[in-house]
């Protein structure tokens, strides 16, 4: 799972898509994630990172993190075919 | 090493330069407390969902109506539409302000004197008025609403056995200038009929008529039309006096005030568009003080004022079961509150506030209640923070219509507490269990045998 290569994301979770010209906006832990995206991290490896890191129980996170993905998914941000 | 807070993350699209519908920021203000009671402590307790009703905010807004109407008018009465919010303990409160009780069914008249009401301080309103209530009317001396000619006519059988002189008044219904106009109720002003109707009751000597009542309709959103309308049952005020020398006892306005909730569809907020109690007053008081009817003969302004009293003393706390994708992509929430419970969100764009502070990133979703029906949306669309599985959040607002015209359906109905003016919580009416719904019910016998 990685983001398109094209896309510039700020520290403060602003994020803009030079190919649509749309830009979104992301909470902090959202900008970690896409930022470990960025770095071509895993889906695991990320999720175990946050777990260890934030108050949430493992099944939670997950949960939250792959419906996450899903709306970067529907937005078009991650690469084709992962 | 401390853990941080978890928020689900989330991303958002902007859109430029397209502000609210509001043309401002909609800013997400946590309701943490109600009147100094922690929500979450409320739930723990007393299960979700729950309804709290706040005794102070009940009584303040009574106080407010009150003055408005008082410091422009020499007699004022307000009377509690029952149907509104019949819960014992919330007539108790308003019965404790000074309301008397208005009624439209024999069983909240039967209430209104389980309340300690005496028949006299009970406006007994409605189509049907069984003969077996009106009887029970005429003995208690409560103030008898004529709805129809078949009703009067009813009545003054009834009155010939009783051998006494029913107290009534007639509801007129009227062209106020707002559409629809409700003309199903009582005698229209405009073609004569209640003209007519008074002139038959006078000229019958069967019965002491005593006022005149109109209820426009509800959420009323011009004082305009309480202005004319409060004209026409003076005009027929002074017709009476001028005619038969008979002075009216009272002017009933009915209810219809519209509470600070916003209405569907609305394009600004209700909190910006509800008329103050103050202006309500204004445009009723000086329509009488204007009128034909002599200054000595002031006749006393009733007010049937519903949801205007209790919208704002009512909350719905709840919690969140489930966030999900619609298939187009947008959010839904799926709350542990239904339609069932909450029968305005048909009329209203409740205020939904989560019970801890967020961060202000927000997302459109719709919200839904956990009944099995498509029908079972407590708002289409709303800018919401991000809630998970388990958060609280509170429903502000609900204290008119929906503690009487809660269903049960699928779910049953929870716990109703009460905050005191010193913050103690008081459960004021339990929530339903299994027992409950079978008590009501019988089995037949040839359904009662074990299966093998
Ligand atoms: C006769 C009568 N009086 C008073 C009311 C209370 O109205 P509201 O809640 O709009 O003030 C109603 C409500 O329908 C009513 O029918």
């Amino acid at each position: 799972m990685s983001l398109r290569k094209n896309i510039a994301v700020s520290d403060s979770g602003f994020v803009f898509d030079p190919s649509s010209g749309e830009s979104y906006s992301l909470n902090p832990i959202g900008t970690e994630i896409v930022k470990l995206l960025q770095q071509g991290r895993s889906n695991e490896d990320i999720i175990r990172d946050l777990t260890g890191k934030y108050d949430v129980d493992d099944a939670t996170l997950e949960r939250y993190y792959y419906d996450f993905i899903g709306m970067l998914k529907q937005f078009n941000l991650l690469e084709n075919g992962e | 090493m401390e853990k941080i807070a978890f928020e689900r993350p989330f991303i958002k699209k902007l859109s430029a330069g397209m502000p609210s519908k509001f043309g401002m920021k909609t800013e997400i203000k946590p309701v943490t407390h109600i009147d100094d009671v922690a929500v979450e402590e409320l739930i723990q307790k007393y299960g979700s969902p729950l309804f709290v009703i706040s005794e102070k905010t009940m009584r303040e807004t009574y106080q407010e109506a009150y003055r408005a109407f008082s410091t422009r008018y020499p007699k004022v009465q307000f009377a509690w539409s029952y149907k509104t919010n019949y819960l014992d303990a919330v007539c108790r409160v308003f019965h404790q302000e000074g309301s008397w009780a208005e009624v439209v069914s024999g069983f909240e008249f039967d209430k209104a004197l389980a309340n300690g009401i005496p028949g006299n301080k009970i406006l007994f309103n409605g189509p049907d008025k069984p003969e077996e209530y009106l009887k029970k009317a005429i003995e208690q001396k409560a103030y008898i609403h004529i709805d129809h000619f078949d009703e009067l006519y009813t009545l003054k059988q009834l009155a010939a056995t009783l051998k006494t002189r029913p107290r009534v008044a007639i509801r007129v219904n009227m062209d106020v200038g707002i559409y629809p106009k409700w003309d199903r109720f009582g005698f229209n002003y405009e073609n004569g009929e209640a003209w007519d109707a008074l002139n038959r009751i006078m000229i019958s000597e069967s019965f002491e008529l005593e006022g005149l009542h109109a209820h426009i309709g509800t959420y009323m959103m011009t004082t305009e039309a309480y202005g004319i309308a409060a004209a026409k049952l003076a005009d027929l005020a002074t017709g009476l006096e001028r005619k038969y020398g008979h002075v009216i006892k009272y002017i009933d306005m009915g209810g219809g005030f519209a509470s600070k909730n916003t209405l569907k569809g609305a394009y600004l907020p209700g909190t910006d568009t509800a008329p103050s109690f103050d202006e309500y007053a204004e445009a009723i008081t000086s329509a009488l003080i204007n009128s034909g009817i002599k200054p000595e003969n002031l006749p006393m302004l009733i007010l049937e004022t519903g949801r205007a009293l209790i919208d704002d003393a009512g909350y719905l706390l709840g919690t969140v079961i489930a966030n999900k994708r619609l298939s187009s992509g947008y959010r839904s929430t799926i709350v542990d509150v239904g339609v069932n419970l909450l029968f305005t969100s048909f009329w209203y764009e409740h205020q939904i506030s989560p019970a801890r502070p967020t961060t202000q990133h927000t997302e459109e979703t719709a919200v839904f209640g956990p009944l099995c029906m498509n029908i079972d949306v407590i708002r289409e669309s709303m800018v919401f923070p991000l809630l998970k599985t388990g958060d609280r959040f509170v429903i502000s607002r609900i204290g008119a219509y929906n503690m009487t015209q809660w269903m049960q359906f699928i779910t049953l109905r929870p716990n109703v507490v009460m905050i005191d003016p010193e913050s103690k919580v008081h459960l004021i009416r339990e929530k339903e269990s299994l027992e409950t719904i079978r008590q009501q019910e019988r089995i037949p016998g040839h359904l009662q045998a074990k299966k093998q």
